[in-house]
């Protein structure tokens, strides 16, 4: 080959790539806008004595899928089975839904508690599998197993981070400082492990139990979106008045592939 | 040769570490775990991701060993100086390898790092093509062009075809584009590849030099459009809702990967020696496909 069209061949690569650093850098431009996040002016404060409270159930309407058991043999230091926890249905009843306030409280400002929320990483599953947090509380990471486990977090909104802990180290502590629901967290070593982190800047969140119920208390009197997240079948909304001293049961259900475009991607 | 079997060997390695989302269960770089030289527990996600650093170690010291013999041995400057650029680029890949592992894999470092493995690949095997006794001592054949578009312009159009394609697939694997324009393309090096294939096979099918990787290219293309059918349907279709990473997206997808790294090698090698036989031929010195046929008939 002439040198003419080693040049022309070395100018085409470098093209190529400058075409695909410039068209594929989405994903570190969204880790970019970590600080100066608006937060609302606090004017209000909440009287205890006339908080209510909302609950309710999750509801799946149609045939659940059968759990798929998950093969661990990779490491033999995961013992006992285990299986996919993406969609946990109980008679009807859809477990770890993230439900949470999710408008109504601008002119209120919540200062996130001083104790930690815990993960713990036991029979290589993470144990919850979705959690609720507030933005900037810590959130201690165990590791119960007799293996080392990689804990990363792939946010869109927060700031990114991959450690890896081995057995009987010490608890990784970290927290978040921007609200994102359904945050999804990973383990590399094991492929299976994952779990979602909702990030909220209200104390007002609950995780649906196994039997798909949730309870969200200390609500000032007011009119909200209740939002009730799932990992793969989306998220639903609806609005709700609290009167003082008032209770308010709110239900949702999900349908197959009901909210597919709203899925919670990883 | 060794060089380029090793290579090729490391490109499954990586491969398996993407298909097995394995990328950051070292979360460390240039260390793993801390260590330069512990061996860590090679079980789960780390078998796939420090496995892969270890054949990328053996890999470069190759290289240095290939560039250096070259320096010293080869006579020719270009050689030599592709030696070097072999050296160059398994550094730079190392170098890419750890920036895509310290900032959790984006999508443009770890397509960067898919395709400089293909370049480095292609680099080894013009190594291994110039330097053999097929090149350095059989005779050029001064072959003439039979048609408007040259056989040389068109094989290296395939060539080049094929590693944007690599370069679209990667971009997919790693999540920074989407799949139509890996499809598209699909579409257009087939077309090219094919053309470059038939031409060769009828108007220089008695040159062995030209015809043996044109037929070796023609069976990776077949097999490789067919593991790209399969990877579609183990990973796009069935495995969108996979809780962990399943075999048969496994193999498919590191296979792709294999294959497509042959189909770049074997056009690079195609086109290398069309350049060989006919770049260098005047019209009128050159021996012309028919009389080609007719002194290998008689």
């Amino acid at each position: 080959m002439n040198k003419k069209l080693w040049i022309a061949s070395a100018g085409l690569f470098i093209l190529l790539g400058l075409v695909l650093l410039a068209g594929c850098s989405k994903k570190q431009a969204s880790n970019e806008q970590e600080e100066g996040a608006a937060t609302p002016k606090a004017t209000a404060t909440i009287d205890p004595s006339t908080v209510g409270s909302v609950q309710g159930t999750i509801k799946f309407e149609g045939t659940a899928p059968k759990p798929v058991k998950i093969d661990m043999s990779q490491d033999p230091a995961c013992k006992g089975t285990n299986t996919s926890e993406d969609m946990v249905v109980d008679n009807g009843n859809l477990a770890n839904v993230f439900v949470y306030v999710k408008d109504g409280l601008d002119n209120y400002s919540f200062e996130p508690p001083k104790d930690p929320v815990k993960i713990d990483q036991d029979g290589c599953r993470y144990h919850p599998h979705v959690l609720g947090v507030m933005a900037g509380q810590t959130v201690e990471v165990v590791n119960s197993d007799p293996t080392t486990h990689n804990i990363h977090p792939t946010p869109k909104d927060n700031r990114e981070w991959n450690e890896s802990q081995p057995p009987k180290a010490a608890p990784i502590d970290k927290s978040f400082a921007r609200q994102e629901i359904m945050l999804p967290v990973k383990c590399n070593q094991h492929p299976w492990m994952k779990m979602y982190i909702s990030v909220v800047k209200t104390p007002f969140f609950a995780v649906t139990d196994k039997d798909g119920k949730f309870e969200i208390k200390g609500l000032p009197p007011g009119t909200y979106t209740v939002a009730a997240v799932q990992e793969k079948l989306g998220e639903q909304d609806q609005k709700i008045t609290i009167a003082p001293k008032g209770s308010q049961t709110v239900d949702f259900t999900f349908k197959p592939g009901g909210a597919s475009a709203a899925a919670m991607g990883d | 040769m060794l060089v380029a079997c090793a290579t090729f060997l490391l490109l499954i390695a990586g491969a398996l570490v993407t298909s097995n989302d394995a990328g950051l269960s070292v979360p460390d770089w240039p260390t793993s775990f801390g260590s330069l030289y512990k061996l860590p527990r090679m079980v789960g996600g780390v078998k796939f991701e420090h496995g892969h650093r270890m054949v990328a170690e053996l890999v470069g010291l190759l290289t240095i060993i290939l560039a250096v013999w070259t320096w010293r041995v080869d006579r020719r400057g270009w050689v030599r100086k592709l030696g070097i650029a072999a050296l160059a680029t398994v550094v730079a890949q190392g170098i890419l390898g750890g920036i895509t592992v310290l900032f959790y894999l984006p999508p443009a470092v770890s397509t960067a790092h898919a395709t400089l493995a293909q370049t480095f690949f292609c680099i080894v095997v013009v190594l291994a093509l110039v330097t053999g006794r097929g090149w350095t001592e059989a005779p050029r054949m001064e072959l003439a062009e039979s048609h408007r578009l040259p056989l040389t312009r068109l094989a290296t159009v395939a060539a080049a075809s094929v590693y944007v394609q690599l370069i679209l697939g990667a971009g997919f694997r790693h999540s920074g584009i989407k799949l139509l324009p890996h499809l598209v393309s699909a579409i257009v090096v087939t077309t090219l590849v094919l053309w470059t294939i038939t031409r060769v096979l009828a108007s220089y099918g008695s040159v062995a030099a030209l015809r043996r990787p044109a037929v070796v290219l023609m069976a990776l293309l077949v097999t490789q459009l067919g593991l790209g059918f399969a990877a579609y349907l183990t990973r796009v279709q069935w495995g969108q809702d996979a809780v962990q990473p399943e075999m048969p997206m496994i193999v498919s997808t590191v296979a792709h990967v294999a294959v497509g790294a042959l189909v770049l090698a074997s056009a690079v090698v195609l086109a290398m020696q069309a350049w060989r036989h006919m770049g260098r031929a005047q019209e009128n010195k050159a021996i012309s496909p028919s009389h080609l046929r007719k002194a290998v008939n008689a």
